[in-house]
């Protein structure tokens, strides 16, 4: 703040604040997440038909639902110990085995969160020294960069191509690996490509972080909703678990967004960093949604599985469905998302999405919200219902077949 | 489960949850072709795998007045034949909507539906009641639908997810 300028009176001035002083800079400096216009803009449209959404199409299977309720009326309603029920940390821990091949100690491995978004924003605060670097494959969900840059480290993306797959590939992380960086961000299945990391490549990786003693920070978030090979965790890779936090919850795979309950397993020496962390910041996860959590794990595999065989169906239609419109797409191998080329048509990625969203009243997310890497892509959610998804191919094949000839620039233009 | 196996598990699944897909969107959905899903549907139809398909109707909103209970019925199982034989024949009166073979305290549990409770009380005290082989029954008169079928009623299908979310 600067005394505003006045005559030289002795008095006391008063102070006419200078209100973009009192944000601090690297938070100015944070850009504005890209999927904020959009969303400002959608949200004052009606009768929107949204592929947007980042989350299950589905509410919370009742049993879990039900058990938070039951939790509410037991009077379950104070904190609970900072790394989280201990009956919860041991059902994670079975979870975990089942899901990894990794077996963690309820009682200083794991430590639950508020979301996968608070885990890993204790791992990076809890590893980062100022300046240090964090590898990342690119398009890469939005928090990334972000949360790199609010932990004052620097965010690298490691860019990947349509033309091969999306892959994060060994010899491009070999490339980036020079003093400075601290660790490797790993996300597979990705948001929003969808992409997995393939076998031979995830030990090259491994290997190189080994070699150049970087902590893996694992979003796993997806892992459950894997379409035709089972997901393979880098901390099941030889003497990676001692390297590696694996970032995992409930959001995706169990339906429970809302519920906020995430978790983190890695060396005990991190997770009590983190720890830190957690218990000024957040002190714990909400004690409802970590008893909605053990109900989760422990009864709720079979409703996983049913979701995650539609979640495949409905990426077989919504993939079928847009190459047929002329969108070139891979099918992805994880997640809820597919991630089409709009390259053909002309328009960048901004653009493409904003006419869609005026003309056909269908809502996707423009690739450039995900990275400079994502330009000339959208990023379109399979999870919503069955019925949102043919209205949504229906309202672009209309618009497609208005606009564009397969295959060649806009037909019209605004 | 071999692969054909479960493309017919698949496709029953969806039908089960909704037969008016056309057969391009069930091919979509399945990554098949439409002709591979129209003969797997026809041959399931023919073999009597598929039985029908029927619309869940909300009696309340579409206004219909029927009377609906359920029976407990308790048999003398007959020699060589066991419950079959009567069980089938309580089966194919028009008024009786399921019918099955239960363990536990009666054997057969009837669903009737008629226009009127006179109706459906009558049926029970003339025919089934009657029928050689039948020890007694106990009739229920279901008063309100909470959910058919695996589908809740009255519940609003609206979701309330943002529409776009990261």
């Amino acid at each position: 703040m600067q005394p505003a300028p006045g005559p030289q009176t002795g008095k006391i001035l008063p102070f006419v604040p200078d209100e973009t002083s009192w944000v601090a800079r690297h938070v100015q400096d944070l850009p504005r997440s890209g999927i904020r216009d959009f969303f400002d803009l959608v949200q004052s449209m009606e009768g929107i038909v949204s592929l947007g959404i980042g989350e299950p199409g589905e509410s919370t299977p009742w049993n879990i639902r039900e058990q938070a309720i039951f939790a509410l009326e037991s009077g379950k309603t104070g904190y609970t110990s900072n790394l989280g029920l201990l009956r919860l940390r041991q059902a994670i821990s079975r979870y975990m085995e089942r899901l990894t091949g990794v077996c963690y100690d309820p009682e200083g491995e794991i430590l639950v969160t508020v979301g996968v978004s608070e885990a890993l924003d204790c791992a990076l605060r809890a590893i980062i020294n100022p300046g240090e670097q964090i590898l990342y494959a690119e398009p890469s969900y939005v928090a990334y960069s972000p949360g790199v840059l609010l932990a004052h480290g620097v965010p690298v993306g490691i860019p990947t191509r349509f033309e091969d797959g999306f892959r994060l590939r060994a010899q491009a992380v070999a490339q980036r690996a020079k003093p400075g960086v601290k660790a490797l961000l790993l996300n597979a299945p990705a948001n929003p490509t969808g992409t997995m990391v393939d076998e031979e490549e995830l030990e090259g990786i491994a290997a190189i972080s080994a070699k150049n003693d970087w902590v893996v920070l694992a979003d796993e978030i997806y892992a459950e909703l894997t379409y035709e090979k089972r997901h393979r965790s880098i901390a099941g890779l030889p003497g990676m678990k001692e390297r590696t936090v694996v970032l995992n919850g409930l959001s995706k795979a169990f339906a429970m967004t809302g519920f906020r309950l995430g978790w983190a397993c890695g060396p005990t020496s991190l997770i009590a960093a983190m720890v830190k962390i957690h218990q000024y910041s957040m002190l714990c996860a909400p004690i409802l949604s970590q008893e909605a959590g053990i109900e989760a794990l422990e009864h709720g595999a079979a409703k996983v599985e049913s979701m995650r065989r539609s979640y495949q169906r409905k990426r077989n239609y919504l993939w079928r469905s847009l190459t047929a419109l002329g969108f070139p797409c891979h099918r992805p191998e994880g997640a809820f998302y597919l991630f089409p080329s709009i390259v053909p048509f002309g328009l960048s990625s901004q653009e493409f999405a904003f006419r869609l969203l005026r003309e056909a009243r269908v809502a996707v997310v423009p690739g450039s919200a995900f990275g400079p890497s994502g330009e000339g892509y959208l990023r379109c959610s399979f999870s919503p219902r069955m019925g949102d998804l043919e209205e949504a191919v229906g309202r672009m094949s209309r618009w497609m077949r208005a606009n564009f000839r397969k295959g060649t620039s806009p037909a019209t233009e605004n | 489960m071999s692969k054909e196996a479960s493309f017919s598990t698949e496709l029953l699944s969806l039908l089960e949850e909704n037969p008016l897909r056309s057969s391009e969107i069930l091919a979509k959905l399945l990554g098949r072709e439409p002709s591979e899903v129209e003969q797997e549907v026809a041959r399931l139809e023919n073999e009597k795998v598929i039985l029908a398909y029927k619309a869940i109707i909300d009696d309340e909103k579409a206004q219909r007045r029927t009377v609906k209970a359920v029976i407990e019925v308790k048999l003398v199982p007959e020699r060589g034949g066991g419950f079959d034989r009567l069980a089938q024949r309580i089966a194919r009166y028009s008024e009786v909507t399921s019918c099955f073979l239960m363990s536990g305290g009666y054997d057969l549990l009837v669903f009737l539906e008629g226009s009127t409770l006179q109706e459906v009380a009558l049926f029970v005290s003339e025919k089934l009641a009657t029928l050689r082989g039948v020890t007694s029954t106990a009739t229920h008169f279901m008063l309100r639908t909470y959910k058919e079928q695996g589908i809740l009623v009255g519940e609003a299908v609206a979701t309330n997810r943002l529409p776009v979310s990261p």
